[in-house]
């Protein structure tokens, strides 16, 4: 099993947001940054093939700047093979270059599966993967939440509106990983140690900014202060009357 | 004439709500052209709910009818969509953020080379451009983009897009396709337990959390559901998910499903960031906690500060008079 696994440093998910001078982007100071959660998934459904066939190999992928070396070797942590970073300060917001610069580093791989992460929890596009796949030209299944795999095809089952749609694919295939699919490992000290050995060869590219351009980041939409109607169940009547006179949704 | 296409979701024959959504975002962009829509659908044979479309702003409704479109088929449907974007020139291509829309669009846009803006709370027309409004971050913030691409293309979160009637005279028209349903096959889809409202898609979600102590107490939660009158979806935080109490279906948050129903209510959640991510764009969010500081209080509209179990019982009585059920 050859196996790719492309993965995002992204902010940790308990970071602050703020928005730097520019208004368009986050203020990075003071941020954590993390493997992206879902594609922790696909880090480890490929280490479990691999480990299952007996043979193979788990490259891993990343697009991002110098500082996602260390997002790749706790992948590598993990126990992944080998890595490379495509270098670049400025990831576009458009997840289609993402996707083609990511595909021309894959091309002819001889890869039995690509792994992604159903989103980046940064930008929510949910979108690189399936890019990816039309354009390698492979079979793709998305948010994956359970796997079987036979030799040369595949299994999946992916959760939709009230209920579950199981996917039949032919491998090599594109698959990007819904929560469920399997509980990650936590690197071990040895793996850890062994990752700072692991090839992790880097290669500088430059994007186009493509199709979108960002016009403003913004802080959310202020709720109207949250009002505490009152305390214990005597104030259920009150809650009652103002979600059918004030907000009319009753 | 300049158009927007606007394509729809169907499911055993009949027009998922979304599709309603999907019709009212693009007759908004379609406005701000002096253009047209047009609503695509696919399905095997006539699809239930287009002879409707022109009341939500469509003015020209294709059906497109093929033995592949029997349920979703990921590569016959991009190809068509592709295809038939491309013929049409649209100025803009629409999709629901939703399961299927969120696996269809990128496979659309990567088809036609161009970029796509994903789960998407607003668009307009501004000086010529479309411009789009979509959370990020969490929900901790909200990126406003400009899509240069022909057509832009843009999936919109699912209850968020509020159908509007605006009837005009509407055309239909039927084509037969026949496409190869490609590689990637859905053989079946399991339903979901009987009667069950997806909470994705439910217009009230009653979401419970480990202030519920333990999986029977839920049986509160659908009691209030149900008082509700079928409408409403019984949703969880991740905690309780975790712990096997509820299923991951039913997650709401991060890591879980993005619901944006007209009503929330949180029962027993403490209201971490990544369970906001998931609620933070329903219209009217009710709270109910016993702990006045609990964070969920810092964003919904109505709390309750007190114990759920004498609270969500009272609840359930009150709605079942004011709702009638
Ligand atoms: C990467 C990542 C992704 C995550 N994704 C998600 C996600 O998708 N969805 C999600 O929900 N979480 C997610 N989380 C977890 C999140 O951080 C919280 O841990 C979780 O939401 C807490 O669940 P809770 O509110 O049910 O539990 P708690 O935080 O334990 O809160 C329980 C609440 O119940 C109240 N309570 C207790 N007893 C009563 C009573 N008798 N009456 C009234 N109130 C009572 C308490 O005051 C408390 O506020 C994620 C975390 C990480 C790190
Ligand atoms: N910069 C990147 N480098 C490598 N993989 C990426 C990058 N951005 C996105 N991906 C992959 O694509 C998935 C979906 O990301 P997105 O479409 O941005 O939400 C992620 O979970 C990753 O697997």
């Amino acid at each position: 099993m050859k196996i790719a696994v492309c993965i995002k440093r992204v902010p940790d998910s308990e970071t602050r947001v703020k928005i730097a001078p520019d208004g368009k982007s986050l203020d990075e100071a003071g941020v954590k940054f993390v493997l992206n959660p879902y594609d922790e998934f696909a880090v480890e459904e490929a280490l479990r093939r691999k480990e299952q066939a007996g043979a193979g190999e788990v490259v891993i992928v990343c697009l991002g700047p110098a500082a996602a070396q260390e997002t790749i070797r706790s992948a590598l942590a993990m126990g992944a093979d080998r890595g490379v970073l495509l270098q670049t300060d400025r990831i576009p917001a458009d997840g289609f270059e993402v996707a083609k610069a990511l595909a021309a580093e894959l091309k002819d791989g001889g890869w039995d599966l690509i792994l992604f992460g159903k989103m980046a929890i940064d930008d929510y596009n949910h979108q690189v993967g399936p890019m990816v796949a039309e354009l390698l030209g492979l079979a793709c299944v998305t948010a994956v939440a359970h796997l079987e795999l036979a030799p040369g095809t595949g299994t999946a089952e992916r959760e939709i509106e009230g209920g579950i749609e199981v996917v039949e694919f032919p491998l090599p295939a594109v698959l990007t990983t819904e929560k469920g699919l399997n509980e990650p490992r936590y690197p071990a000290l040895k793996g850890i140690m062994a990752a700072k050995k692991k090839p992790l060869p880097t290669k500088p590219v430059a994007l186009p900014p493509g199709g979108i351009e960002v016009l403003a980041l913004l802080p959310p939409a202020e709720r109207k202060d949250g009002r505490i109607v009152g305390e214990g169940p005597d104030a259920v009547a009150e809650l009652v009357r103002l979600l059918r006179e004030d907000a009319k949704v009753l | 004439m300049t158009a927007v296409l606007a394509v729809l979701e169907q499911r055993d024959g009949a027009l998922r709500k979304v599709s309603h959504e999907v019709v009212t975002g693009a007759r908004r962009l379609a406005d701000g052209l002096g253009g047209e829509v047009e609503a695509l659908v696919f399905g095997t044979g006539p699809v239930r709910g287009t002879d409707q479309l022109a009341k939500y702003g469509a003015d020209r409704v294709v059906t497109a009818t093929g033995a592949a479109f029997a349920s979703y088929a990921p590569e016959g449907f991009a190809r068509a969509v592709a295809e038939h974007a491309q013929a049409g020139g649209y100025r803009a291509v629409l999709f629901a953020a939703s399961a299927t829309g969120k696996d269809l669009a990128p496979r659309v846009a990567a088809r036609l080379r161009v970029a796509l803006a994903m789960d998407v709370t607003d668009v307009a027309m501004e000086g010529g451009a479309v411009t789009a409004t979509r959370p990020v971050y969490a929900g901790k913030a909200l990126l406003r983009v400009q899509l240069g691409g022909a057509p832009a293309i843009l999936a919109l979160r699912p209850n968020v897009f509020t159908p509007v009637e605006r009837p005009r005279p509407g055309a239909a028209a039927t084509v037969a396709l026949d496409l190869p349903a490609g590689r990637v096959i859905v053989k079946h889809v399991k339903a979901a337990a009987a009667g069950a409202v997806d909470v994705a898609e439910a217009p009230i979600v009653i979401s419970g959390g480990r202030g519920l102590k333990e999986p029977a107490n839920f049986k509160l939660l659908e009691e209030l559901a149900r008082a509700f009158g079928g409408s409403a979806a019984v949703g969880a935080s991740r905690a309780v998910v975790d712990a096997g109490w509820r299923p991951h279906a039913d997650q709401v948050g991060q890591t879980g499903k993005t619901v944006s129903p007209t009503l929330y209510v949180a029962v027993g959640i403490s209201g971490a960031i990544q369970h906001l991510a998931g609620m933070r764009t329903s219209k009217v969010i009710v709270a109910i906690n016993k702990d006045k500081d609990a964070p969920i209080f810092k964003i919904c509209d109505y709390g309750i500060v007190g114990d759920l179990f004498e609270i969500v019982p009272r609840l359930t009585e009150e709605i079942k008079k004011a709702v009638g059920h």
